[in-house]
C-alpha cells in the first residue's frame, strides 16, 4: 500500500514535470536514431570515401586503375576540383591535390607517378626504381587512407587482369624457362580476350582480392609532425559541448535572479535589460574562453598539444566560440522559466547538437546528410576552425567561414533572447 | 542601536541632482489591467514630502501592480506617476527611487558588503563615494560587523535588513518598502521598525505596505486602504476609524459551546463570529447590558465580555469584508 502510494505519488509529479518526461523518453529516442544513423549505414546516405586521384602517366594501365577507383561504391573520386560558377576546374597536380589534402577538401590523395604503366604491377619484394603510386594522407582521419591502400591493390588486380597475365608470363620467362611459341601464341590470345573485355568494360570491380601488387608510398600532408594527432581535435570537440552546458549553466542565473526578485530589483537600478544581457554575455564569454584556455593549456601539458605556436588562430576561434556559446546559453534561459526547465532543456539540445556537430563522433565519418545537418550546429563551425588552426596548421584568414558563421550565430542568438527577454522588463 | 542613514557623511549621490520642489508621488487616474481584470481602476494618490503612508489592502486588491508602477516595472494603460516631478521609469525617477521588494532579492554568494557595492554599481555609484555610502547602510542596518559574512549564511531577519539596506544605497528621497517584515521574528521585527522611525525622522518619504495592521499604526502618518484596484479608504489612522465607526464602539463576547445556534444568534443581532468570539458594533456603551440580557434569554452562558474602541483592524475588516481572498 504504501510503496503503491509512493509510485502513484512520483508518477504524477513525473507526468507534470514536462522536461524530466522529455530526458527520460525524448533523449534516449533521439540519441539512438542519430547513432543510428551514424553507423547503421542507411542505404541512401551511405558515406564515401571521398579521394582525389591525379594521373600523371596517362598511359593504359593508369587510366584503367583511375576508371576501376571510380567503378567503388565505397569512393568518391575526384579528378578536378568543383566547379566554381559553373567553370570546369582544371584536373588536380600533385602539387594542388597536396593542397586540398591539407585544407580537408579529401582526406586521401592518389598520386599515379609517370612512369607507372611500364611496369605496374609486380610480385615480390619492392623495387626501389619502380615508379610507386603516392598516397597522401590526412592522418586525422585514421580509417580512410588505410580503406583506400586496400581499395587500391584490390581495384589493380580487377582492373588490369591482361597486365596481371602479362606479368605472369614475364615471371615465367625470368624463372622457368620461358613458353614454347604455341604457348606462346595462346597466352597472348588469352591477354589480348582480357584486354578487349576490359576495354569493352565488360568486367567488374567486385570480384578478386589481394594486396601489395601496387607500389604504394602513404606520406602524411597533414598532422605528419603532429605528437598526438587526436587531442586537438577531442580538445575542441569535448570543450565545445561542455562549453554550452556552462554557458546554459551560467545564463540560468538569470533566471534565479527572476525568481528571487534580483531582476526587478536591478532592473528598477540604472542597468537596463539590453545592458544587463549584454554583461551576461561578456561574463559568460569570459567564462567559456577561459574553459577552452584550461582546455588546451592541459592538453599541451598532458599530451603535447602544440599550443604557443597557435596562439592567434586559439585567440580568434576561442572568442567567437565562446561568444556564440554564451549567446546560445542565453537565449536558452530565456525561453526557460525555471532552472528545471533549462536544464532538461539544454540537456536534450545540447547532446543533440553535439552528436552531429562532431563533438563525440568527428564529423568526416558520418554520412554526407548527418554531415551537412552538423553545419547547424555551433560544434560543427567551432570543431572546424580550431582544427584549421591546430590540425592543418592553416593561417588565421583562412578562418573567416567559421569566424563569420559563429558571430552571426552569436548576434542572431543574442538578439532572439533580447526579445524574449521583453517578458522580465516590462508588464 | 540604529544607525543613520544621513548627516555622519554627506556625499553627492544622483538623487541630489533632482529638483526637490515637487511632491514625493503623484500618481493621477492610475490603470493597469490584465485581460478582462483591472488590477488597478484609476487610483490618485499623492505622498506628503517627509511623509509615510501606509498601504493596505487584501490579497489580490492590486497593491502589488500599483507599486511594480511606481517603480517602472509594469506600464500603466492609463494616467500618470510623477516622483518628484520626473515621469516613473524614467533615469531622474530611478534615481530618487529606493525600492525595498517584498522578496529578498540579493546575491547570496555575495557578502553583505559586496552585495551593496553591486547594487551602488548599479545606480552609477563608485569610489569614495560607494564606500563611504556601504558603510553608512551596514550601520544602519546593525550589519557592520557582519559585513564580509555571504548573504547565504546569514539570518532571515538580518537578509531582510540587508535587503532594506540595499534599497537605499544610492541615497533615495522615496522609498517603497513592500512588506518588509514578513517572516521575520519580534526582535528583528521591532529593529526594523527603529530604523524606519529612523529614516522618517530624517524627513524620508515613505510608502509602506503591510499586511500587519498594527505596523502601519505604529509607522505610517497616514493610511490608504486598497480593494479591487481602488483606493476605498484614505486618512490618518484616527480619520480611518472616525469615518468608518463614528462613535460606535465594539463588543466582543464568548459563548460556551461553539454550536450553529450560537452564531445563528450573533448574526440575528448584527454581529459576526470572528475566531469563536461574537462581535457587535454598538453606537453607545450601555447597550452592553440589552446583549446580555437576550444572550442570557437565549440559553447561552457568557464565558468573556469586553468593549474595544474600534481600530485600523477593525476598518480593514469593516471596509474589505471578511471573505477569503485567494
Amino acid at each position: 500500500m504504501m510503496i503503491s502510494s509512493i509510485v502513484r505519488t512520483a508518477l504524477v509529479s513525473l507526468r507534470r514535470d514536462r522536461g524530466a518526461l522529455a530526458l527520460s523518453f525524448i533523449l534516449p529516442v533521439v540519441f539512438f536514431s542519430i547513432f543510428a544513423v551514424i553507423f547503421g549505414g542507411r542505404r541512401d546516405s551511405t558515406p564515401k570515401i571521398k579521394v582525389i586521384v591525379v594521373d600523371e602517366d596517362h598511359s593504359r594501365a593508369s587510366q584503367r586503375l583511375v576508371q576501376g577507383l571510380k567503378l567503388e561504391g565505397a569512393l568518391l573520386v575526384k579528378v578536378r576540383p568543383e566547379p566554381v560558377k559553373g567553370a570546369e576546374q582544371a584536373e588536380y597536380s600533385a602539387a594542388t591535390a597536396e593542397t586540398a589534402v591539407k585544407q580537408g577538401t579529401a582526406p586521401v590523395a592518389l598520386i599515379v607517378p609517370r612512369g607507372f604503366g611500364e611496369n605496374p604491377i609486380a610480385f615480390g619484394p619492392a623495387d626501389a626504381n619502380r615508379p610507386t603510386i603516392q598516397l597522401l594522407e590526412d592522418s586525422s582521419d585514421m580509417i580512410a587512407p588505410q580503406m583506400i591502400a586496400g581499395l587500391l591493390q584490390k581495384v589493380a588486380m580487377t582492373s588490369m587482369p591482361d597486365l596481371m597475365a602479362e606479368q605472369g608470363s614475364k615471371y615465367f620467362d625470368q624463372f622457368a624457362g620461358g613458353l614454347t611459341p604455341e604457348q606462346r601464341g595462346r597466352l597472348n590470345d588469352g591477354i589480348r580476350y582480357l584486354r578487349e573485355r576490359q576495354d569493352s568494360g565488360a568486367a567488374s570491380s567486385d570480384s578478386g582480392n589481394g594486396g601489395g601488387i601496387v607500389a604504394v608510398t602513404a606520406r602524411a600532408v597533414v598532422g605528419e609532425n603532429k605528437n598526438n594527432p587526436m587531442v586537438s581535435f577531442y580538445a575542441a570537440a569535448i570543450g565545445v559541448m561542455f562549453l554550452l552546458f556552462t554557458a546554459s549553466g551560467a545564463a540560468g542565473a538569470l533566471l534565479d535572479e527572476a525568481e528571487s526578485g534580483t531582476l526587478d530589483r536591478v532592473l528598477s537600478s540604472r542597468v537596463t535589460m539590453t545592458s544587463l544581457m549584454l554583461g551576461k554575455l561578456t561574463y559568460n564569454s569570459l567564462l567559456a574562453f577561459a574553459q577552452l584556455l584550461v582546455m588546451f593549456l592541459w592538453g599541451w601539458a598532458v599530451f603535447k598539444l602544440d599550443f604557443w605556436s597557435h596562439i592567434p588562430g586559439f585567440i580568434v576561434m576561442g572568442v567567437c566560440t565562446a561568444v556564440a556559446v554564451a549567446a546560445f546559453g542565453l537565449l536558452l534561459a530565456s525561453i526557460c522559466s525555471t532552472r528545471a526547465q533549462l536544464g532538461a532543456l539544454s540537456t536534450l539540445i545540447i547532446l543533440v547538437m553535439s552528436s552531429i556537430g562532431g563533438s563525440m563522433f568527428p564529423r568526416f565519418l558520418m554520412p554526407e546528410s548527418m554531415q551537412k545537418a552538423g553545419l547547424f550546429t555551433i560544434n560543427a563551425w567551432a570543431i572546424d576552425g580550431f582544427t584549421k588552426v591546430f590540425w592543418r596548421d592553416e593561417p588565421i584568414s583562412h578562418l573567416w567561414p567559421q569566424v563569420l558563421v559563429l558571430v552571426c550565430i552569436a548576434i542572431a542568438l543574442f538578439a532572439i533572447a533580447r526579445r524574449v527577454a521583453r517578458r522580465w522588463e516590462y508588464v | 542601536m540604529v544607525g543613520s542613514l544621513r548627516g555622519e557623511c554627506q556625499v553627492s549621490s544622483p538623487a541630489s541632482a533632482l529638483p526637490n520642489s515637487s511632491s514625493p508621488l503623484r500618481i493621477a487616474a492610475l490603470v493597469k489591467r490584465f485581460g478582462q481584470v483591472a488590477a488597478v481602476d484609476g487610483i490618485t494618490l499623492e505622498l506628503r514630502k517627509g511623509e509615510c503612508l501606509g498601504l493596505l489592502g487584501p490579497n489580490g486588491a492590486g497593491k502589488s501592480t500599483l507599486i511594480r508602477s511606481i517603480v517602472g516595472r509594469v506600464i500603466p494603460d492609463a494616467g500618470t506617476i510623477s516622483i518628484f516631478g520626473a515621469p516613473a521609469d524614467s533615469m531622474a525617477a530611478r534615481n530618487t527611487l529606493g525600492w525595498i521588494p517584498q522578496e529578498l532579492a540579493l546575491y547570496p554568494r555575495l557578502t553583505c558588503r559586496e552585495n551593496l557595492q553591486s547594487f551602488g554599481r548599479y545606480h552609477g555609484m563608485g569610489g569614495a563615494a560607494l564606500e563611504q555610502a556601504v558603510e553608512r547602510c551596514l550601520g544602519w542596518a546593525t550589519l557592520t560587523d557582519r559585513a564580509g559574512e555571504l548573504v547565504k549564511n546569514l539570518s532571515g531577519g538580518m537578509k531582510r535588513r540587508l535587503n532594506m539596506a540595499a534599497g537605499l544605497i544610492h541615497q533615495p528621497k522615496l522609498v517603497l518598502m513592500d512588506e518588509p517584515t514578513v517572516g521575520v521574528d519580534p526582535q528583528s521585527r521591532n529593529n526594523i521598525f527603529e530604523m524606519i522611525e529612523k529614516l522618517h525622522a530624517e524627513g524620508m518619504s515613505l510608502i509602506y505596505t503591510t499586511h500587519y495592521m498594527e505596523e502601519a499604526e505604529r509607522l505610517c502618518d497616514r493610511v490608504a486602504i486598497v480593494d479591487h484596484g481602488k483606493v476605498i479608504a484614505l486618512g490618518t489612522n484616527a480619520e480611518l476609524v472616525q469615518n468608518a465607526f463614528g462613535s460606535r464602539s465594539q463588543v466582543l463576547a464568548r459563548f460556551a459551546g461553539t454550536d450553529d445556534r450560537v452564531a445563528a444568534w450573533v448574526k440575528e443581532r448584527g454581529g459576526h463570529t470572528v475566531e469563536g468570539s461574537a462581535q457587535f458594533t454598538i453606537e453607545h456603551p450601555t447597550e452592553i447590558a440589552g446583549l446580555l440580557e437576550a444572550s442570557a434569554k437565549a440559553g447561552f452562558e457568557l464565558v468573556d465580555v469586553s468593549l474595544r474602541k474600534p481600530n485600523l483592524e477593525s476598518v480593514f475588516l469593516h471596509l474589505t469584508g471578511r471573505e477569503l481572498r485567494d
